[in-house]
């Protein structure tokens, strides 16, 4: 009685040094580090060759420096050398390559033996290391009202190519009605769209206006359009992301229409949220008539056909042609500096095939003509309107800059006329980074500042450790020898859910430190069963052996439905809850799971290392 | 810990029951007219916490604020004289980017010495509208989780009695939060969850204990048998809950102030928890009139439970 097979120690025991192993690495903390990468290639051992030169006649003191999974990563002895390394080491390598990101990073001070056994310390959650997590979300309605607009032009060429004589094409209520002069153009009008644009569902309507053919997406096109948004703007967050240089971000689609971004170590929010929101973008438009007509235009509200009414900067009215030279989309390279000349801040452009040609065409036959560049922001706020919340945009445009063409322009040209060096920069990015397909707004925002971080941290180990030492004094106390067992089974207990935290690379949150300070509380319940169970036979009459027999046995039906109870309540957690919600729930899962073994399986081992196989006439309990 | 190993728990039950339903009451009243304190989590708005390198007067602060627009904010120390904590409702007129960017850029101007921006968060309103609506449903889904599973272990009595106990300890909770008017966040609600699956554990050690003496013993009536069983189960019941007190006060003491409602959730809920697992859970299933009977029929079960 009360004996255990030599294989149940011997998993115990391996499961006690891979354990300590796991949860190694937690104890070596983490180094300032520097993360260099190429946004287009992988960076490669002659690249890290390349970065060892800089820093040494840069004469940076560094600790390491290593190649990771496509970047090189060099470590620092403290967070001032890691600084000036990081501006240092931007300037020199964008002097070789503008597409070098470099970002500061906090790499693990694990040594090499265990990272060779794939043991990681925790990963640690935005409240616990600092950072921003956005949530942000597509403006679906514009996704479908630029997917319209661009239908819209398609379809006006298609028909001006199958000479089908159309009044005009209008959108109206996401949806595209064309207009025909008679119900006959208008039928073949239909058979010849019908032909070209699969994905549409069309109708006819007649009216005192005219013969409408109306063009509207089927539910399947509706819902690839809205894929591709998201799609297109995920991808292009990533680009802006990696602009701003961010070690480990995260950028998930979260739902049908919302994203969430998380940039741990961010500490300039504002720009984050900026770079990560904004819709600026560029457009080259001719100038149309003089400054009489734009005054006129102005205070008589009526502008002529083909022409719109735009401010300068200044807030002066211009008019500028309908027809666009060339926009933002066909832009792939930008890149921001000072204007020789003017000293001003300036943006140098390079356009792709189609946009080189449409603007060397129009700047061709424009000679001595002046040409807009109008910078187009969309800006966003939620306003509450009969109890329903809605989202209103304003578009802002602006002509930042109108310059005489003298010369034909082709691919690559730099505009001038913004505000400061930081626009520059910022729209330059913009414009490499790529537009989103659809404006996007943030709906919610959890930025925690890196001196919070830490205080979390400590706070949170601090509290582990009281509440765990209250429990292991109390323990002892009250159950003698058994509670020492018990105590080894707790500790035990935190080990294994550490080793399994930092093995899944679960997120810890500071809840998640909460459920494992609740957790050692908890645990101690399957320990507080059992052993109330023993005294209670020996009370009862038995031998100690057959108490200590009896006592796990009769408890162990109770341990199981009372823990499986709680981890329902944990599961449901997890499902519905959120980010730092979510850590709490894994912890608490976790924490159950080992605590069951250690508890059960953990102390009955040494009860019966104790006490087993011998003559026992009383129990330290 | 010396007991009195044959306490008439059930005596009372009907004093007991009686202060139940006063606290149940309290509770309901205090929700429905002070309302809980709730959060940005579910209803939308900015919180931003600051730190200053020496502690600062919050007058001065307000005032700066409300000369910048923001006369709405409520202006708090935090953890500490040099903390400060700034809530604002959802705006019309700005959206999230600019609005902490201009708090923290008139706190600024404001302040000789430098600050530290500690926290932002921000919830749009259609955010914290789903947040609550999530969060309802997650609490909804956990006791009819548990229902099925205590239903499916036990009896359907018990598990009425269970799910009893885990309303009548979410409703005083609450209530608690509401009379003190303690910020109800998603943090807090985790703890109403956490709460939910200890006060189970509680309330089924109770009702293993009941099952097993219905089996074992047979010419004693199911008060009597309830009776025992609570006094059997009393010593662990009271442990445990002792152990994990401890380590909540730790929480509420060391955690931090974030940390400080989510544990003060608990601490109240592990309370009521242990009170409800002795009282409301045995009580309601003995008022729905559980016995013997009724738990006999499977035999094996009875086999299945002596394994280890």
């Amino acid at each position: 009685m009360n004996h255990y097979p030599l294989w149940k120690y011997l998993l115990l025991l391996t499961l006690t040094v891979l354990g300590l192993l796991y949860a190694a690495p937690n104890l070596y903390g983490e180094d300032p580090a520097v993360q260099i990468s190429h946004r287009v290639n992988l960076v490669n051992e002659e690249e890290l060759n390349n970065v060892r030169g800089l820093l040494e006649r840069l004469d940076i003191d560094y600790r390491s420096i290593e190649l990771g999974d496509g970047y090189v990563l060099v470590r620092f002895g403290n967070e001032e050398t890691q600084l000036r390394a990081a501006s240092d080491l931007k300037d020199a390598l964008q002097e070789q390559d503008t597409r070098y990101s470099i970002a500061l990073n906090l790499a693990p001070a694990t040594p090499e033996w265990l990272t060779g056994l794939n043991a990681l310390p925790m990963y640690l959650g935005l409240d616990l290391r600092g950072g921003v997590h956005f949530l942000m979300e597509v403006d679906m309605q514009a996704a479908i009202a630029k997917a319209l607009e661009r239908t819209s032009a398609e379809i006006r060429s298609y028909l001006r190519e199958e000479k089908i004589r159309y009044r005009t094409v209008q959108t109206v209520n996401q949806a595209l009605e064309v207009r025909f002069s008679d119900s006959a153009e208008r039928d073949r009008g239909l058979v010849a769209l019908e032909e070209e644009f699969r994905e549409f569902e069309f109708s006819i309507r007649d009216t005192e206006l005219g013969s409408f053919v109306v063009v509207s997406y089927t539910e399947a096109a509706l819902a690839e359009e809205k894929k591709a948004a998201l799609t297109q703007n995920i991808s292009t967050l990533k680009n802006r992301v990696n602009e701003l240089g961010v070690a480990e971000p995260v950028i998930q689609q979260q739902g049908d229409e919302r994203v969430v971004v998380q940039l741990p170590g961010v500490q300039d929010t504002v720009r984050a949220k900026e770079i990560l929101g904004a819709t600026a973008t560029l457009e080259f438009r001719l100038v149309h008539g003089s400054l009489v007509d734009w005054t006129d235009a102005e205070q008589t509200g009526k502008v002529p056909l083909g022409a719109k009414l735009y401010r300068e900067t200044n807030g002066a009215p211009v008019l500028l042609k309908r027809r666009v030279i060339v926009t933002g989309d066909q832009i792939i390279g930008a890149a921001s500096g000072i204007d020789s000349q003017s000293g001003s801040p300036d943006v140098t452009i390079t356009l792709n095939g189609k946009g080189a040609d449409r603007m060397s065409k129009v700047t061709r036959d424009n000679i001595g003509k002046p040409m807009a560049v109008v910078f187009i922001e969309d800006k966003y706020e939620e306003r509450e309107q009969d109890g329903e919340i809605r989202r209103i945009k304003r578009t802002e445009e602006r002509v930042i800059n109108i310059a005489t063409i003298r010369d034909q322009l082709a691919k690559r040209f730099h505009i001038t006329g913004l505000d400061s060096t930081r626009e520059a920069r910022d729209l330059a990015l913009l414009l490499r980074a790529g537009a989103l397909r659809a404006p996007m707004v943030i709906v919610e925002e959890r930025t925690v500042g890196p001196s919070l971080g830490q205080e979390n941290i400590n706070k949170g180990v601090k509290s582990v450790v009281i509440g765990f030492a209250l429990v292991l004094v109390f323990m002892a106390v009250y159950y003698k020898l058994f509670g020492l067992v018990a105590n080894l089974a707790l500790t035990l207990n935190l080990v294994l859910m550490i080793a399994l935290l930092s093995m899944l690379q679960a997120t810890l949150t500071l809840p998640g430190i909460a459920g494992i300070v609740l957790t050692v509380g908890m645990a101690v319940d399957a320990n507080v069963l059992i052993f109330e169970r023993i005294r209670e036979e020996i009370r009862l009459g038995n031998s100690p052996q057959a108490a200590i027999f009896s006592g796990y046995q009769k408890a162990f039906g109770t341990i199981a439905d009372a823990n499986i109870t709680t981890l329902i309540a944990a599961i449901i957690l997890f499902s519905f809850g959120t980010g730092p919600i979510q850590g709490f729930a894994v912890t608490l899962s976790i924490g159950i799971i080992t605590s069951m073994f250690t508890a059960i399986l953990g102390t009955r081992a040494v009860i019966n290392l104790v006490y087993g196989r011998k003559q026992v006439s009383k129990l330290a309990i | 810990m010396i007991l009195n190993r044959n306490i008439n728990f059930m005596g009372p039950r009907k004093i007991a029951m009686g202060i139940s339903m006063l606290l149940l009451l309290i509770s309901v009243v205090s929700l429905a007219v002070n309302k809980l304190n709730v959060g940005i989590d579910f209803t939308g708005g900015s919180v931003i916490e600051v730190g200053y390198t020496q502690s600062v007067e919050l007058e001065p602060v307000r005032d700066a604020l409300a000369s910048a627009g923001y006369a709405d904010g409520i202006v708090q120390h935090f953890g500490s004289a040099r903390d400060v904590l700034i809530r604002l409702a959802p705006r019309d007129d700005q959206n999230n980017a600019q609005l902490s960017t201009s708090v923290i850029r008139t706190l600024e101007q404001q302040s000789d010495t430098a600050i530290d921006v500690r926290r932002v968060d921000f919830v749009g309103p259609q955010v914290g509208e789903e947040l609550r609506e999530d969060g309802g449903l997650a609490v909804l889904y956990a006791l009819i989780a548990i229902l099925v599973y205590v239903s499916l272990r036990f009896e359907y009595r018990f598990s009425l009695g269970a799910v009893a106990a885990l309303i009548h300890d979410v409703v005083i909770t609450l209530g608690v939060f509401s009379i003190l008017q303690l910020e109800f966040d998603l943090s807090v609600l985790a703890a109403l969850l956490a709460v939910i699956g200890y006060s189970l554990n509680d309330t089924i050690v109770v009702f293993d204990r009941v099952r097993e003496n219905f089996r074992k013993v047979r010419k004693r009536t199911s008060v009597e048998i309830i009776n025992t069983s609570i006094n059997q189960t009393i010593s662990r019941t009271l442990m445990t809950s002792f152990t994990t007190l401890l380590v909540l006060l730790s929480l509420f003491l060391f955690g931090g102030e974030v940390i400080a409602s989510f544990a003060m959730a608990l601490i109240i809920g592990v309370v009521v928890g242990t009170y409800s697992s002795i009282y409301v859970a045995s009580t309601t299933a003995l008022f729905l009139g559980v016995s013997r009977e009724d738990l006999l029929a499977p035999e094996k079960d009875e086999a299945e439970s002596a394994r280890p």
